[in-house]
């Protein structure tokens, strides 16, 4: 005999995939699934006997030819008897550089400018409405052009820095070049290195840029147990004590002794006939990729930011007010929190945003996955298929990795709520 | 509108009025823009007065209690309260914010604290009271308003009752001479109505000073010893509860009352 707590047992009927709602959505999830193996099934053997046909079986052998082309803003060595796979190595760095730069650039740029636009000041939010409605209503890759017609037509050539009474003068205190041809700017350079580590055949790492990194990451975490700390003290005692010197200086301390054991010293740029050398050089077409495409989803950035403040309610602020809080903290405490929730989903869109728009960058030559491996190396070898699939698969890996980081923190800032 | 549970029998002896002056308002105006919302106004509350302030839409409650603890700014006259007057200077300002304890129609809790955090996070931060005390206090008057058990669920697990009943708790916690409240129990539904307002009858026994801008015309007889009338930004009457619902003077008045208590 079954206890009473057991709910009548029902012989099962086939009709009930259908009409019960226990098996309803799973046979329909079924059935879904089987058309789209069915099709892509289809797709993919189709398309491979086409290209038999054509003599052209899929194959990633081109990858380990010799690529045979030169690239000239690059972060790892390469000269053109590298192999496509290395080309579209030093690609792929550019794309995470640009990505980089921008993605930082951009949310900078965009919280400043979202909370200037809500600013009391009309001239201030009217500019700001300005920029933003400017930059987010016109394609980017306009503005990537554009920036970079600014930076070759309106700078001084390098041969205008020459002689006595040059036309051209290095900026801050003689270490930065701006120049039609691009940025130099002083390198940091150690005297005493610790050497390289190679990793792979692909590339070499700095043990000196490691080890700042060690020092670093050792001087935040020592930096969060003191912040605890004051907390602590806070809790115990409702006195927060005075601790920013503090935090600041075991993290900036280490770093300075340990700079100065690598004998840190900085390379700059000079000129030398009618070019400079020495320092790095960052150039137009990556300065204008960056420029743009910082500006251009800052726009989007700003408005997320501003709708993410103004949608937590007013009421919030007064309350805080009337318990006699301080602004500043009332918007560190109250309004951020909050606000973050809802600004964070479309930040992390931006991101991705501008990750896939920096594929633009064929446009000013910067030479990225998309302009090495499905632009140089798919006109060389003829295979569309397997470069674009490669690419795709990049910029997917890439977009997954900035939602998989970005949800993280999301998960960590969310409201609690029933 | 609800009638008020005449159960509890209300000790209104323990309810004194002192000779001590708590808010003083002189000739005080506000605009909003061109809009002059507040006209004239003079009011004196001693210490322990409990004054409810009624009238119609518009009229200029809310923008008049506001005022005494600088929500708003007023244009001119003077605010002076607990001696201190409301300039714009932030340290009198500060001062009496930490004095002034507001609830608002709706609630206005911190959604992303829990109810215990609500009431600890301004005698923290702005008392520098430790943690474990300012905890004990908050403790306390969630007791005080009957909702100890749910000092650690967030504000979106509580009824509109709850909230309300917890605004208020994380109000006292900051240990005010004087609380406001604007229409607290305007946005309840009837059974949560008589809830808070038995919160209130209790602190008004305790002797707090209340201003208290509602069209609970029950709570007025029963606990106030002042209500104001105000209509176009002006206080037009003011006096005893019995005086005022029985014998209005203004035509203004006798119009509103006769609306709002539906003869
Ligand atoms: N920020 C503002 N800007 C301009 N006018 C305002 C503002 N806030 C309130 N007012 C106006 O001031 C007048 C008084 O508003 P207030 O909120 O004080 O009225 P109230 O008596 O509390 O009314 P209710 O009973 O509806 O809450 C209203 O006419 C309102 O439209
Ligand atoms: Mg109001």
């Amino acid at each position: 005999m079954t206890t009473l707590t057991d709910p009548p047992s029902e012989s099962f009927r086939l009709s009930m995939l259908i009409y019960d709602t226990r098996y309803r959505a799973i046979t329909f999830q079924i059935i879904a699934l089987i058309c789209f193996l069915l099709f892509f099934g289809w797709l993919i053997s189709n398309t491979a006997q086409n290209l038999a046909d054509l003599g052209k079986e899929p194959s990633f052998g081109f990858l380990m030819e010799p690529a045979g082309y030169d690239i000239n803003q690059r972060l790892i060595d390469y000269n053109n008897q590298d192999s496509h796979l290395r080309a579209a190595f030093v690609g792929l760095l550019n794309t995470l550089l640009v990505a980089f730069l921008g993605c930082v650039t951009a949310t900078v740029v965009g919280v400043i400018v979202g909370v200037l636009r809500l600013s009391n000041n009309w001239l201030i939010s009217r500019l700001m409405a300005v920029y933003v409605e400017m930059f987010r209503n016109v394609p980017v890759l306009m503005w990537i052009v554009l920036c970079m017609a600014i930076l070759i037509e309106s700078l001084p050539a390098p041969r205008a820095f020459r002689g006595d009474d040059a036309e051209a003068s290095m900026k801050l205190f003689d270490t930065v070049a701006i120049t039609n041809r691009g940025v130099y700017i002083p390198e940091p350079l150690f005297s005493r290195s610790l050497g390289d580590i190679p990793v792979g055949n692909l590339f070499n790492i700095s043990i000196d840029l490691i080890a700042i990194l060690i020092v670093l990451a050792i001087g935040f975490y020592v930096s969060h147990r003191i912040k605890l700390k004051a907390d602590a003290t806070q809790e115990a005692t409702g006195v927060r004590p005075r601790t920013w010197y503090m935090r600041l200086g075991v993290i900036f301390v280490p770093l300075a002794a340990l700079l100065v054991i690598l004998g840190f010293h900085l390379g700059y740029p000079e000129l030398s006939g009618f070019n400079f050398s020495g320092g790095t050089h960052l150039r137009n077409s990556l300065i204008a990729l960056w420029l743009a495409l910082s500006l251009y989803t800052a726009a989007f950035i700003a408005e997320n930011v501003r709708a993410g403040i103004l949608a937590i309610s007013k009421g919030q602020t007064e309350a805080a007010s009337a318990l006699g809080l301080r602004p500043s903290i009332t918007m560190r405490l109250v309004i951020l929190p909050q606000a973050l929730r809802v600004i964070i989903p479309p930040l992390i869109s931006q991101y991705l945003n501008l990750t896939k728009n920096s594929s633009l960058a064929i446009a000013v030559g910067y030479m990225d996955i998309t302009g090495t491996l499905m632009g140089i190396t798919l006109n060389q070898t003829g295979r569309e298929l397997e470069t674009v699939l490669l690419g795709m698969l990049i910029y997917l890996a890439i977009s997954l990795a900035i939602s998989a980081v970005m949800n993280f923190y999301n998960s960590r800032v969310k409201l609690v709520e029933r | 509108m609800s009638e008020l549970a005449m159960d509890t029998p209300i000790d209104r002896s323990a309810m004194k009025v002192s000779d001590e002056v708590a808010i003083e308002i002189r000739n005080m105006n506000k605009w909003y823009g061109q809009f002059h919302v507040l006209r004239d106004i003079n009011l004196t509350v001693n210490r322990g007065e409990r004054i409810v302030i009624a009238g119609p839409s518009g009229s200029g409650k809310s923008t008049l209690i506001r005022c005494i603890n600088r929500l708003e700014e007023h244009q001119a006259g003077q605010i002076i309260v607990d001696g201190t007057e409301l300039t714009s200077d932030l340290k009198n300002i500060d001062k009496i914010r930490s004095e002034v304890g507001m609830c608002f129609q709706h609630f206005n809790l911190f959604p992303h604290l829990t109810i215990l955090e609500n009431c600890t996070l301004a005698p923290i931060w702005v008392r520098k009271v430790p943690r474990k005390e300012a905890e004990e206090t908050a403790m306390h008057f969630l007791e005080k308003v009957k909702i100890p058990d749910q000092a650690l669920k967030y504000p979106g697990q509580l009824s509109g009752g709850q909230q309300q009943r917890v605004a208020i708790a994380r109000s006292l916690c900051m240990k005010p001479r004087i609380m406001l409240f604007d229409e607290p129990t305007s946005a309840l539904d009837p059974e949560m109505i008589k809830e808070v307002l038995d919160t209130m009858i209790e602190l008004a026994q305790e002797g707090m000073t209340m201003l208290c801008v509602t069209h609970e015309m029950g709570f007025a007889r029963q606990v106030a010893n002042r209500v104001i009338f105000m209509d176009q930004g002006q206080i037009v009457e003011q006096n005893e509860p019995e005086e005022f619902f029985n014998n209005p003077r203004s035509e203004r008045t006798k119009l509103f009352l006769s609306q709002i208590l539906g003869h």
